[in-house]
């Protein structure tokens, strides 16, 4: 999938026990499956069908996405802080590709 | 007969019940004396995408520009740093000011035409397709310079014919529905044509995020959708008709900020 990019917000640092938001975007086509070329052939479907977070190795949020996902999709969702580390963001297409992006939170 | 047209578009779209926004709210400087942003027309969920600068997808088109700014390309050995430095300030207007007049070509120029001049005459690289992911990211990127400047196209001087021809497109008929920019755009800005609020079709948003396209686009590319919806053969992007034509909707649009991405259904 050519061009595809991911991007995550989350704050720099968060008191221990503290809700935090994990805001995400990636850019992908999602092709539905639906489409046909000028020939009259359908257009396979390639759509990012999982989304995994997983917090210092342990997963906190996963997401089985079908047709009709968004294309570009933003997702947000929280998190409980525990222990700083790394949040460590998957998504996966029907491909088989795997687009990673990771961010960095500081627990006090 | 005109009216077996119009039928097309169904009673309810051009006579009585403007479902514009429910409440006369205050647009700030979305609202300039009598013309509004596109950006009032849209539902407050397509708002808050637009304003949230990491949820606007359009924003990876905007980082793809910037990366393309600083990348040496051409025979030339340059970039466009090489000569405009930085953007945020050698294109601080700039989006706000096109289409200008090209001494060099004798007629208007748009953005995308004065971005591949640079390419072809000064970097002596290729010139990107109008609708290629790296024009759309150079023009989002450019424009995004501008924004919240006021759109100010020159209209009088020596771009005052291309102006007049811009505006006789707007309000000339066109197609099989017989239908001009102005019918809609104009005359009905506010009503709904089908399932969709006719916006004042301002140009201050593009390069948009579209809904409807899932990515960002042009201009000319909505010239060209638009002109297909009512059945006439779209001219080409680049075409003088649609340059001249940018220039009269851009000075429809004189005063509203340039919101480029922005995003709108």
């Amino acid at each position: 999938m050519a061009n595809v990019k991911a991007r995550v917000k989350t704050p720099s640092s968060a008191k221990k026990g503290e809700v935090f938001e994990v805001k995400s975007l990636i850019s992908h086509n999602m092709e539905s499956g639906q489409r046909k070329d000028k020939k009259g052939n359908k257009i396979p479907r390639q759509i990012i069908n999982k989304f995994v977070c997983t917090y210092n190795g342990n997963e906190v949020f996963s997401s089985d996405w079908h047709g009709a996902v968004s294309a570009n999709p933003y997702l947000a969702f929280h998190v409980k802080a525990v222990d700083s580390g790394t949040l460590d963001l998957t998504w996966t297409d029907d491909s088989g590709a795997v687009f990673n992006k990771t961010a960095k939170i500081t627990v006090t | 007969m005109r009216n077996i047209y119009m039928g097309v578009l169904g009673v309810a779209a051009l006579t009585a019940g403007s479902i514009g926004p429910v409440f006369a709210a205050d647009w700030g400087k979305y609202e300039v004396e009598d013309r509004r942003s596109g950006y009032t027309y849209a539902a407050k969920e397509t708002r808050d995408i637009q304003d949230d600068d990491f949820e606007n997808p359009a924003m990876i088109w905007v980082d793809d520009g910037s990366n393309l700014w600083n990348q040496v390309e051409g025979e030339a050995g340059k970039s466009c740093a090489s000569c405009h430095n930085d953007a945020d300030v050698s294109m601080k207007t700039a989006g706000a000011e096109y289409p200008k007049h090209s001494a060099k070509t004798g007629k208007m120029q748009n953005l995308e035409q004065r971005i591949n001049q640079c390419r072809e005459d000064n970097m002596k690289a290729k010139p990107f397709k109008w609708e290629s992911s790296q024009m759309l990211a150079m023009t989002a990127f450019v424009r995004h310079q501008a924004k919240d400047q006021p759109v100010n196209v020159k209209i009088d001087g020596p771009a005052a014919p291309f102006f007049e021809k811009g505006k006789a497109f707007f309000e000339e008929r066109r197609g099989q529905l017989d239908m001009s920019c102005k019918n809609c755009h104009e005359d009905n800005a506010g009503n709904m044509a089908r399932a969709n609020l006719l916006s004042e079709g301002q140009s201050n948003g593009f390069p948009t995020y579209r809904l409807k396209w899932q990515k960002a686009g042009s201009l000319h590319r909505r010239f060209r959708g638009c002109n297909s919806n009512v059945r006439a053969t779209p001219f080409g992007y680049g075409s003088d008709e649609y340059v001249n034509l940018e220039l009269y909707v851009a000075w429809r649009g004189r005063g509203l900020p340039v919101e480029a991405p922005a995003v709108r259904n």
